[in-house]
């Protein structure tokens, strides 16, 4: 299994859905080795064997390293974006750029490469030199099938099979087009559609996400599987944080940026601050869009019960969730969407967009369109005077998300392995 | 007749405001970041008031009478010495005690109050002055508004306070062709007299004393004597106003802003052309030479010279509005702690740091702000005024209810 990174060090959901997969994997009888560019050591392996890229030395034979660096030629120019360039400098740099990279992978050849594992500037040269690592990981080992999660990784795992022969199972968490909308990164784009391509599997993690798989992508829907993610709570524990403001609190808790409709939040906010005054708002993260949204509610005139805490890290996050009554996720497209689970698992009902992935396996939760941003101020409003719904919303939704364990959806990922293999 | 040099300094330190989340609100309703109040006001004293003081005293002693200043000490600076440096107090005792050096009045927050109410904007103009007289013996005549914000309507505010005396911005959109070197008069008063700031003098110590790319650089006490001349030779009054940390703080004492200091009495006074006076002085003894509309207010921040720095984009706006709607109810309650939160709120500081100006004074601002962005002042003053309103509220609750029983006895016996 080809993955980016692993608890405790990630900086998205990928690793934590890694984590929890791999040990729904190993309740199931399935023996995974974990391939990661860059792993710290302290990485839970009881489930895994975690191989670090950083430590495999390449020993493929690329006789020409031109006709490499043709074949992966997309790969290097986005990492060298530099503005105010005339066309003139632009193509020196590149062509010194691609000097020092042929120079660096002669060196490189037959030793290690020192991965950052992080999402740095020279991205694309490390997905490439992790691909090579691919190669050579599936050249040493003995598996059966190659599993590669989100386009970082794929790249990889096509290696992995070229060499092997052994069936690709490509894992979708997010597309390009949930990263930045319509605008989207073209060689990225490519990468995961040569991924999808080339698997034998492509495994989405909604139908929604299904869906972008098909119709944008063109893969054949034939080969496209839904395994909804499931979510791990183990090892956390209760956080006593007494609450403070007397009025109810509404949370909106991620990554401000265009993707998760921030602005149809505080619209919504606007829009029951008119009707009622027993609510505070709060919106927890940071992202582009942070500053344009603290004008947003400036202009507005509810500052006073809108809230920003900036970026919130541990403990805050669970601290935020236990002072909530209500979660908001107004995302206008979210592959899956694992925070409502984390709400509604603290007790919190959510209110989520139909626009989430997340929104195909809830039933407690109340589904609204990203845009209708009345339809999210009735369901806030509600939520916050009607102890009715929100005491039900609360009870059934915990119960819900208490279901939705990682050892079903691996089954189901194992059923996929196994039609692969017999196929093969 | 001798062209009079009026010099007058600005004192003042905000009280800043500690890192308030939203987790504080309703949990901790102290605000402020006392170890950066003191931290800041003990090395501004150690930098500037306290050397700065010994420097004056010493030049009003050495020129018998003849060397002359005035200060506006606000409020918020005076409590703040008050808790962390008592001595600095003392020191401008013994300056109040040479009878050379007058004391202005103004905002006691150092707010803009007088932008938007005029009840609370009068009440802390009355509470400066009563302090500034408990402190340092002498009653001001002569006010000066926060920044040197000023317009007909605030000059016939504190007209009614018995001021005659105003000083502001010899701002050039004001002037058009006019000079700032002279007395004028607020046309709806002949009898308040107006002193403005002559903005290039003033800058020129304030400002440019130690920009080494300047032309004029460097500056002596000989070299700005004789500019003075040159304001024009009618001119009758030539205003220096600029911050008090202008001396050791702003310009460290390595540029030689000391012995500027201490060296231009005895270039202006040995000139024979001019004489110190303070600025009640100055208007009793120049006649008005006509009158200055100002229907528009001025002040002397930034290129503009007008209220935008403090009240020039929507977060500023809301920030204040929502501070001012508090001031009916906080009038009824009468409660000391939510009185003096009320008045630091104000102080003008907490909206300069919301500016987004950063582009034409952005260096100016910089220098002044403890947060990276505005974004982030903004969201800090509004959660400290979130808790400061929850507890206005209750207050108010509270009040009501005290005055409930008394309604119902009433009820009972009709």
């Amino acid at each position: 299994m080809f993955g980016w990174e692993f608890p405790p060090h990630i900086a998205g959901g990928l690793g934590t859905a890694c984590y929890g997969m791999t040990k729904g994997l190993a309740e199931n009888g399935v023996e995974v080795l974990f391939v990661m560019p860059s792993a710290y050591g302290d990485e839970d392996q009881s489930s895994v064997k975690i191989i670090n890229a950083s430590d495999v030395s390449c020993n493929v034979a690329i006789e020409d390293i031109d006709e490499f660096f043709e074949k992966v030629k997309f790969l290097r120019i986005g990492s060298n974006m530099v503005p105010y360039l005339s066309p003139e400098e632009f193509e020196e740099t590149v062509e010194e750029e691609k000097e020092r990279q042929k120079k660096e992978f002669r060196i490189q050849f037959g030793s290690k490469y020192r991965f950052s594992g992080k999402y740095g500037k020279n991205l694309m040269e490390e997905v490439a030199r992790y691909a090579a690592v691919g190669a050579e990981v599936a050249m040493e080992n003995d598996f059966d099938v190659i599993h590669a999660h989100d386009w970082l990784t794929y790249l990889a795992g096509v290696a992995a099979k070229n060499v092997s022969g052994k069936p690709l199972v490509i894992h979708v968490h997010a597309t390009e087009f949930d990263r930045s909308g319509e605008n989207i990164n073209t060689e990225v784009y490519r990468i995961e559609k040569a991924g999808m391509e080339a698997a034998d599997r492509v495994i989405t993690v909604s139908d929604l996400t299904r869906n972008i798989v098909i119709n944008k992508y063109g893969i054949n829907p034939g080969k496209v599987v839904t395994v909804h993610n499931a979510v791990d709570f183990e090892g956390r524990g209760e956080v006593d944080m007494p609450r403070s403001v007397k009025e109810k609190v509404v949370t909106f808790l991620g990554r401000i940026t265009f993707q998760k409709g921030p602005e149809y939040f505080i619209e919504a906010a606007a829009l029951v601050l008119k009707k009622c005054d027993n609510v505070r708002f709060v919106m927890a993260g940071s992202g582009d869009m942070f500053n344009r949204c603290v004008r947003h509610v400036a202009k507005l005139g509810i500052a006073d019960r809108f809230h920003f805490t900036g970026f919130l890290r541990g403990a805050d996050v669970y601290k935020m969730f236990a002072l909530s009554d209500v979660y908001v996720m107004p995302s206008v497209s979210e592959p899956f969407g694992i925070s409502p689970l984390e709400a509604m698992k603290t007790n919190v009902p959510a209110i989520i967009s139909k626009q989430s992935g997340v929104a195909e396996v809830l039933k407690y939760a109340i589904k609204v369109d990203f845009w209708d941003i009345n339809a999210m101020a009735d369901a806030i409003y509600a939520l916050v005077n009607y102890p009715a719904i929100s005491a039900m919303a609360a009870r059934c939704g915990k119960d819900e998300v208490n279901a939705l364990k990682w050892t079903a959806a691996a089954a189901r990922i194992k059923k996929v392995y196994e039609e692969v293999i017999e196929n093969d | 007749m001798k062209k009079t040099i009026c010099l007058y300094f600005q004192v003042h330190q905000p009280d800043r405001l500690r890192q308030y989340r939203f987790f504080d609100i309703c949990r901790d309703s102290h605000y402020y970041d006392d170890f950066a109040n003191r931290t800041i006001l003990k090395r501004v004293a150690q930098t500037c008031y306290l050397p700065a003081n010994r420097l004056l005293s010493e030049l009003i002693r050495k020129h018998e009478g003849a060397f002359r200043v005035a200060f506006s000490i606000s409020g918020s600076v005076l409590e703040q010495f008050e808790r962390y440096a008592p001595e600095v107090i003392d020191s401008f005792r013994e300056l109040a005690d040479t009878g050379c050096v007058e004391f202005l009045c103004e905002t006691y927050y150092h707010s803009l109050a007088s932008l938007v109410s005029g009840k609370e904007f009068k009440a802390q103009v009355i509470k400066h002055r009563d302090t500034i007289e408990e402190y340092f013996g002498v009653v001001p005549a002569a006010f000066r508004n926060t920044e040197l914000i000023y317009s007909d309507d605030i000059g016939s505010m504190v007209y009614d306070l018995g001021f005659r005396t105003v000083l502001t911005e010899g701002a050039k959109h004001v002037l058009g062709w006019k000079s700032p070197d002279f007395v004028y008069n607020n046309p709806r008063h002949k009898d308040q007299k107006l002193l403005l700031r002559n903005f290039s003098l003033s800058d020129d110590i304030a400002f440019r004393f130690s920009d080494n790319s300047w032309k004029e650089w460097p500056v002596t006490a000989e070299k700005f004597t004789g500019w003075l001349h040159g304001s024009g030779e009618n001119d009758e009054v030539v205003n220096l106003f600029m911050d008090y940390e202008t001396f050791g703080e702003h310009q460290k004492p390595a540029t030689g802003i000391f012995d500027f200091l201490a060296y231009l009495p005895e270039a202006v006074l040995s000139d024979g052309g001019f004489e110190f006076l303070t600025p009640s002085q100055a208007t009793a003894k120049h006649d008005s030479v006509g009158d200055l509309e100002v229907a528009h207010t001025v002040s002397w921040a930034d290129e503009e010279r007008d209220v935008s720095a403090w009240l020039g984009n929507e977060l500023q706006n809301e920030a204040f509005s929502k501070l001012y709607a508090l001031e009916d109810k906080i009038a009824d309650i009468k409660n000391e702690s939510i009185l003096s939160d009320f008045g630091k709120l104000q102080e003008s500081d907490h909206f300069y740091y919301m500016c987004t100006k950063f582009f034409s004074d952005g260096a100016v601002h910089k220098y002044f702000n403890p947060y990276d962005t505005p974004y982030e002042a903004f969201i800090n003053y509004m959660n400290v005024l979130s808790d400061f309103i929850v507890r206005v509220n209750d207050a108010a609750a509270m009040a009501e209810n005290d005055a409930a029983p008394t309604k119902t006895r009433r009820h009972g016996r009709r």
